[in-house]
């Protein structure tokens, strides 16, 4: 990451986001999203967009929800000073929102609950989603054990041998995984799958998607139900330092966990936005996941939205470290957000991330997910453009226990 | 009138019912494509529908899948299979060919120069898989201006008002997808299929081809009973997958196969015809 002298991190140019209400009823931000889908896919989608619209004037549906994310998650998820890791930064203070803490692991269970509510409310039996490194999945495969749905998850069959511990995980919880053999088989070929179940299955089944990608209304919904993590972390701040942070920053892969950041800080124009990408073994080289910082527009798994692709619109593979930020399209909102000028997105390679997974589990002892550490050596860049007493708020999306095995092989260690 | 809808109205003043085979360009070698292209319009084609490779088809099943790998694995591109039509035209001036893949390759080469490379290559339209008429109307404008033909999905989750708004935009055909799931799944429910196609006549004038789940010459007989056209991708497809390693093969191979579904579908042709007369 380079952030240029001449630009002052803390004053992005930006529209009016006082009354953001985007997306559109048609689920544009701007000219993403949408719904770029089979004809098949069409009704069913509108079926989901009137159901979570009756759920959304419900109040019931809101208290349930309430309830759930309180007593089964463990939410509100804490808000930590790392005092430690910013005074050997010597820069601004870092607060980490510590959805670690949160039951399953990661933020992906914020979505997964509501979602899950919603499919309960529409009738359906059958949970399917797809999964990269299986947080997802897990979190779904633990929602519909607790709900007594059916549950069956896809899964690269290349991401299934790199984590073997969260494919048992689903499987104790009673999922079905089911490997992809198509394509890259990777995440995007797990979600191809997914959908192509959805198509057969639409009576009974619910597809819960685990990012703020996909059709509309897929990107909004996801990104309400983890608007938990902005909401919280918003009001923790001003109780702790009785003010709004200075810049916010959170990993981007698909994006749900930025977006829940992001979201209820957008009409706070002085709050700076970072999302943080994964740039692999270097953008230069051409094996990265930063569609943001690397790549251009176009359509894929039923979104308008920066992808990776050749020059022929195939979509191209991509790498990083962290299976969670290994996708080639990124949520539409981001796009909208990148192109408006309210946020600002980078990318951490590897390296980097490696460096700051360690560094922060040394310093606090807390050992964060591959995938949050590109956020955090992000932070850690921007901390040291700062005052001590400006203040960064960093999404802690997840915990490292999952990635034990390719850290240790980075080292020569074989677990 | 556009090559599809004089294909169409000479059908329906020979009362004979349209087969539509689909195969993906390229696969599995960019040279036997126009071949094969030939070899089934001697075989009974009426109108070919020919598969854009792209690299995540969502739409479609394994078969269709594993042909789109072959074929991009040879770096097919957009402009590779309008150059494969370009070369099909210039030995057959009448056969619709119609173009079935996904938006993105579109997106790339730009919506203009897609419609007007398209065009020149002698292409008569395209159904582009994950765009639905709320998304496509700039796209749709450059196709028409081309004198293109936009062919639509409907599916059995298509209520009767999105079947009205896809037939104020669709032309030269609909295409109603007979299961519900991907290409090459199912089985047929006839009857079904007969309800459905009846009440998509009703709401739209154009001709109703049939696809996905016909497998054989029993199935084609079929739905050539209650479609305008039987459409038939997977059942091609996996038959040339099983002749990948000797491609001179494929076209008698899926010409001798369709030859038999042309038989069967004129049998039931004739059948309804006389019955018509009695």
């Amino acid at each position: 990451m380079v952030i240029p002298a001449d630009n002052n991190p803390l004053n992005p140019q930006t529209g009016d986001f006082s009354n953001y209400t985007l997306p559109d009823e048609h689920g544009h931000f701007g000219v993403y999203g949408g719904m770029f889908v089979p004809e098949t896919l069409m009704h069913p989608l509108e079926e989901l967009r009137l159901a979570y619209a009756a759920c959304c004037a419900d109040p019931n549906f809101q208290a349930e929800l309430d309830a759930d994310l309180r007593d089964y998650v463990g939410r509100p998820s804490p808000l930590y000073h790392a005092e430690r890791w910013s005074r050997e930064l010597g820069g601004a203070q870092i607060y980490l929102k510590r959805e670690d803490l949160n039951h399953t692991g990661a933020h992906k269970v914020n979505n997964t609950v509501g979602q899950a509510l919603l499919a309960k409310r529409m009738g359906k039996t059958r949970i399917i989603a797809e999964t990269g490194a299986g947080q997802h999945g897990v979190a779904s495969a633990t929602v519909a054990a607790r709900l007594g749905l059916e549950c069956v998850v896809y899964m690269g069959e290349v991401d299934v041998a790199r984590q073997e511990a969260n494919v048992y995980r689903m499987r104790l919880l009673g999922a079905t995984v089911v490997p992809v053999k198509s394509g890259s088989r990777t995440l995007k070929d797990a979600l191809n799958e997914a959908m192509r179940d959805w198509v057969t299955n639409i009576d009974n089944t619910f597809y819960i998607i685990g990012t703020v990608a996909g059709p509309h209304p897929y990107p909004m919904l996801v990104r309400d139900f983890q608007a938990v993590i902005g909401r919280e972390a918003r009001a923790q701040m001003l109780e702790r330092t009785g003010r709004l942070p200075d810049a916010l920053v959170a990993c981007v892969g698909g994006g749900s966990n930025a977006m829940g950041l992001f979201y209820p800080f957008l009409a706070d124009q002085d709050v700076a936005i970072y999302g943080v990408e994964a740039a692999g073994d270097g953008i230069e080289t051409g094996h990265h996941a930063a569609p943001l910082t690397a790549g251009r527009p176009g359509v894929l798994h039923g979104n308008r939205t920066y992808l990776m692709e050749d020059a022929n619109g195939q979509i191209i593979e991509t790498h990083s470290i962290s299976a969670g930020l290994d996708y080639p399209g990124v949520g539409p909102e981001h796009a909208w957000l990148k192109d408006s000028g309210r946020a600002h997105y980078d990318a951490i390679t590897d390296a980097e991330a490696l460096a700051a997974f360690h560094h922060l589990t040394r310093t606090e002892g807390i050992i964060p997910a591959l995938e949050s550490s590109h956020a955090l050596a992000y932070a850690h860049k921007l901390a040291q453009t700062l005052r001590p007493d400006q203040n960064i708020l960093v999404n802690l999306s997840g915990r490292g226990d999952k990635d034990m095995h390719t850290v240790a092989a980075r080292d020569g260690l074989i677990l | 009138m556009s090559r599809i809808a004089q294909r169409f109205q000479q059908l329906q003043d020979s009362k004979r019912t349209a087969l539509i085979p689909f195969i993906t360009a390229g696969d599995p070698t960019p040279q036997i494509t126009v071949p094969l292209m030939q070899a089934m319009v001697s075989a009974g084609a009426d109108v070919i529908e020919l598969g854009v490779p792209f690299s995540d088809p969502m739409a479609d099943g394994p078969v269709i899948q594993r042909a789109t790998e072959r074929a991009l694995a040879q770096g097919v591109s957009l402009t590779a299979v309008l150059e494969m039509v370009r070369q099909f035209r210039e030995h057959d001036g009448t056969t619709p060919v119609v173009l079935m893949g996904y938006l993105n390759p579109i997106e790339v080469m730009g919506y203009a120069q897609f419609a007007q490379q398209a065009a020149a290559a002698g292409v008569d339209g395209a159904l582009i898989v994950d765009l639905p008429p709320e998304e496509g109307h700039d796209l749709i404008a450059l196709m028409k201006a081309q004198g293109l033909d936009l062919v639509y999905l409907l599916a059995p989750t298509s209520t009767a008002a999105r079947i009205k708004r896809i037939g104020d935009v669709a032309s030269g055909f609909v295409y109603y997808v007979s299961v519900k799931g991907v290409t090459g799944a199912g089985h047929l429910d006839t009857a079904a299929v007969a309800a459905q196609v009846g009440a998509i006549k009703s709401l739209i004038p154009l001709p109703v081809g049939v696809g996905f789940g016909i497998k054989d010459a029993e199935t084609a007989a079929k739905v050539a009973q209650v479609a305008d056209a039987v459409i038939v991708g997977s059942a091609i497809v996996s038959q040339i997958e099983t002749l990948a390693a000797t491609p001179e093969r494929i076209p008698d191979t899926i010409g001798n196969f369709l030859a038999e579904l042309r038989q069967a579908i004129d049998a039931v042709d004739c059948s309804v015809t006389s019955r018509a007369a009695e």
